[in-house]
C-alpha cells in the first residue's frame, strides 16, 4: 500500500472550480477553491439556503474484515464496534500520551466494513498509526482517498435539493447516518453529516461521476439558492458552530478533555486502546486549560495565536486558536484555550490585538445554533 | 486581474495616483482578492507623518488581517471616511471609490510601473 499522493493534487472537480472562476489556495498540498464570489455571500447562502462544497481532499480510509470494529476500538478513542450499520460517529485518534493525532468521522457501512474520514493534512499520520494499530487484528486497511470524490450540500435547503436527485427517503436518513443511494443516476454513499452547523449531506461518489454530481446539484439547487462555497466560508461557518479545526483547536499538544470533547473517549471498552492510560490520568487530574468561546463588541477580531490576558493583572492566561468577524452575528468571535479559573461564561478578559487590548467575554460555544 | 496603466505600484500591493506632490493611495485588486471580503479598515489620521515601508494602518477581512504600509514618505492630508463605514468597497472598486488616503509626498522613492507590478503578481 502506498501513502503517497498524486503530484498534481487536484480534485476531480478542479475544472469545474476553474469554470466557476474560483480563487484557489493550497490546502494540505491540494489546490482548493477558497471562494467563488464572496466569503460573506457564500457564508450567508449556507445559513439561509444552501452551499455546495468540494471536500474531495479529505482522506478516506476503509477498514474491512471480521475484526474491523475491534481493530478500530483499539486504534481510536471511540467505540466503533458498537456502531449500528448505517450510522456515523465523530471520533479521535490519539497518541499513547493522549495528544490528538486527528479528529475524524467513522461510518459503519456494513457489519465488517468501516469508512474512516480523516483531515486532508493528516491522512499520512493517520494511515501510519492505523496500520500499526490494526496489524494484530483480522482486518484489512486501505487508503481509499482516490476512490472517492466528496461533495457536501449544506444549509436549510439541502434536503429539498438532494431529494430532487434521489429516490432515497431523506426523512429516514437521520443526522449522523449514511446510506447507499442513487443520486443523479450515480451510486453514492449519502451521509447526513457536515461541518457547518446546518442540516446537510455529504455525498461520496466515484471520481468519474464527480462532475456530473456537482453540476446536477448546482442545476437543481440554483432555484433553492444553492451556491458553490469555498474554504473561506467553510472556516467561518464551522467557527460559528463552535466546531474545532485540527491544527487550531486540536493538536498533538492537547487531549480531548482540554478541547471539551471528553465525551468522545470511551473508557468502558472491553479492550485497551492507544492512549487509554494517559487519558485516564488526564481525565482524573482535570484539565489545566480549557477551550472557550470569546465574543467581542469591537470591530477587530482576535486571531489565531493572539494572547488572552487577565484584565486585572495583565498576565497572559490563554491563547486564541481561531477568530474571525462572524458574518451571521455581526461581531468578532473566537475560540481560545484559557487557564482554568478564566473559563466560566461571563468572564471578562482582554485579547492583545496587535498591541492593543480589546475587551472580550467568555461564552460557551457554539456561537450560532440553527433553528430546529 | 486589473492593473490600471496610469498608476504606480508597490510590492506590497498598493497603488498610487500621483497628482503633483499629492498621492492618492489604495490597495490593488490583486490584494483585495487575496484578502477576501474586507470588513474593517483602520487608516492613519490626517496630519500623521508616515515613512515608506512602515505600517500606518490595517485591513481586516473575514479571513485575515494585513498591515497597511505607507508606500512613500509624507504627511496624511485626507482619508476616505466612506471606506470605514463600507469597507466592502475595497473588493468591489479598489482603484476608484475604494481609495484609502492621500499623502503630501516628501520623498517618492522607488515605485513600480504597471508593467513591473503585473509581472510581479503574474509570478506569484
Amino acid at each position: 500500500m502506498t501513502t503517497s499522493h498524486d503530484k498534481s493534487r487536484q480534485t476531480p472537480l478542479y475544472a469545474e472550480h476553474q469554470r466557476l472562476s474560483a480563487s484557489f489556495t493550497d490546502f494540505a498540498g491540494w489546490s482548493m477553491p477558497v471562494r467563488y464570489s464572496s466569503d460573506i455571500a457564500e457564508h450567508i447562502a449556507v445559513r439561509t439556503a444552501a452551499g455546495l462544497f468540494d471536500l474531495s481532499h479529505m482522506g478516506e480510509i476503509e477498514l474491512t474484515g471480521p475484526q474491523a470494529g475491534l481493530a478500530l476500538d483499539h486504534a481510536l478513542v471511540g467505540h466503533p464496534s458498537k456502531l449500528a450499520i448505517g450510522r456515523a460517529r465523530y471520533s479521535m485518534l490519539c497518541d499513547p500520551d493522549g495528544g490528538i493525532l486527528d479528529d475524524l468521522v467513522v461510518y459503519r457501512l456494513a457489519e465488517e466494513r468501516f469508512l474512516v474520514v480523516a483531515n486532508a493534512g493528516n491522512v499520512d499520520p493517520v494511515l501510519e498509526a492505523l496500520e500499526q494499530r490494526v496489524t494484530s487484528y483480522d482486518a484489512q486497511l486501505r487508503d481509499a482517498t482516490h476512490d472517492w470524490a466528496l461533495i457536501a450540500v449544506q444549509g436549510p435547503a439541502a434536503a429539498a435539493i438532494v431529494s430532487e436527485l434521489t429516490d432515497t427517503e431523506l426523512a429516514e436518513l437521520k443526522y449522523y447516518a449514511i446510506a447507499e443511494a442513487t443520486l443523479a443516476g450515480s451510486d453514492v454513499l449519502l451521509a447526513r453529516t457536515g461541518y457547518t452547523g446546518e442540516d446537510g449531506f455529504e455525498i461520496y461518489g466515484r471520481p468519474e461521476h464527480a462532475e456530473h454530481l456537482w453540476t446536477e446539484l448546482l442545476r437543481v439547487g440554483e432555484p433553492h439558492g444553492l451556491v458553490p462555497a469555498g474554504l473561506a466560508c467553510r472556516d467561518t461557518l464551522r467557527l460559528e458552530a463552535g466546531m474545532p479545526l485540527y491544527g487550531h483547536e486540536l493538536s498533538r499538544d492537547v487531549t480531548p478533555f482540554e478541547a471539551g470533547l471528553g465525551r468522545v473517549v470511551a473508557f468502558g471498552k472491553e479492550i485497551a486502546f492507544v492512549g487509554d492510560q494517559a487519558l485516564a490520568v488526564r481525565r482524573d487530574a482535570g484539565p489545566r486549560r480549557l477551550l472557550v468561546g470569546l465574543v467581542s463588541s469591537g470591530r477587530r477580531s482576535p486571531r489565531s495565536g493572539y494572547s488572552v490576558l487577565d484584565p486585572g493583572t495583565g498576565a497572559v492566561v490563554g491563547s486564541v486558536t481561531s477568530g474571525a468577524p462572524s458574518p451571521t452575528l455581526g461581531h468578532p468571535i473566537a475560540m481560545a484555550y484559557v487557564n482554568v479559573g478564566f473559563d466560566q461564561p461571563g468572564t471578562q478578559l482582554h485579547v492583545d490585538i496587535r498591541g492593543t487590548r480589546d475587551d472580550v467575554e467568555v461564552v460557551a460555544p457554539p456561537f450560532y445554533r440553527r433553528a430546529q | 486581474m486589473s492593473v490600471p496603466a496610469h498608476l504606480k505600484y508597490t510590492a506590497e500591493h498598493e497603488w498610487l495616483d500621483l497628482d503633483g506632490d499629492i498621492a492618492t493611495i489604495g490597495i490593488t485588486a490583486f490584494a483585495a482578492d487575496a484578502l477576501g471580503d474586507v470588513v474593517y479598515v483602520d487608516l492613519p489620521a490626517t496630519g500623521t507623518i508616515v515613512t515608506a515601508g512602515e505600517a500606518c494602518g490595517e485591513i481586516e477581512s473575514t479571513k485575515s488581517v494585513s498591515d497597511l504600509f505607507a508606500p512613500v514618505d509624507g504627511e496624511v492630508v485626507e482619508t476616505n471616511e466612506a471606506v470605514a463605514s463600507e469597507p466592502g468597497v475595497l473588493n468591489t472598486d479598489p482603484f476608484q471609490s475604494g481609495w484609502l488616503f492621500r499623502l503630501k509626498v516628501s520623498d517618492l522613492g522607488e515605485l513600480l510601473d504597471a508593467a513591473a507590478y503585473e509581472s510581479l503578481i503574474g509570478g506569484e
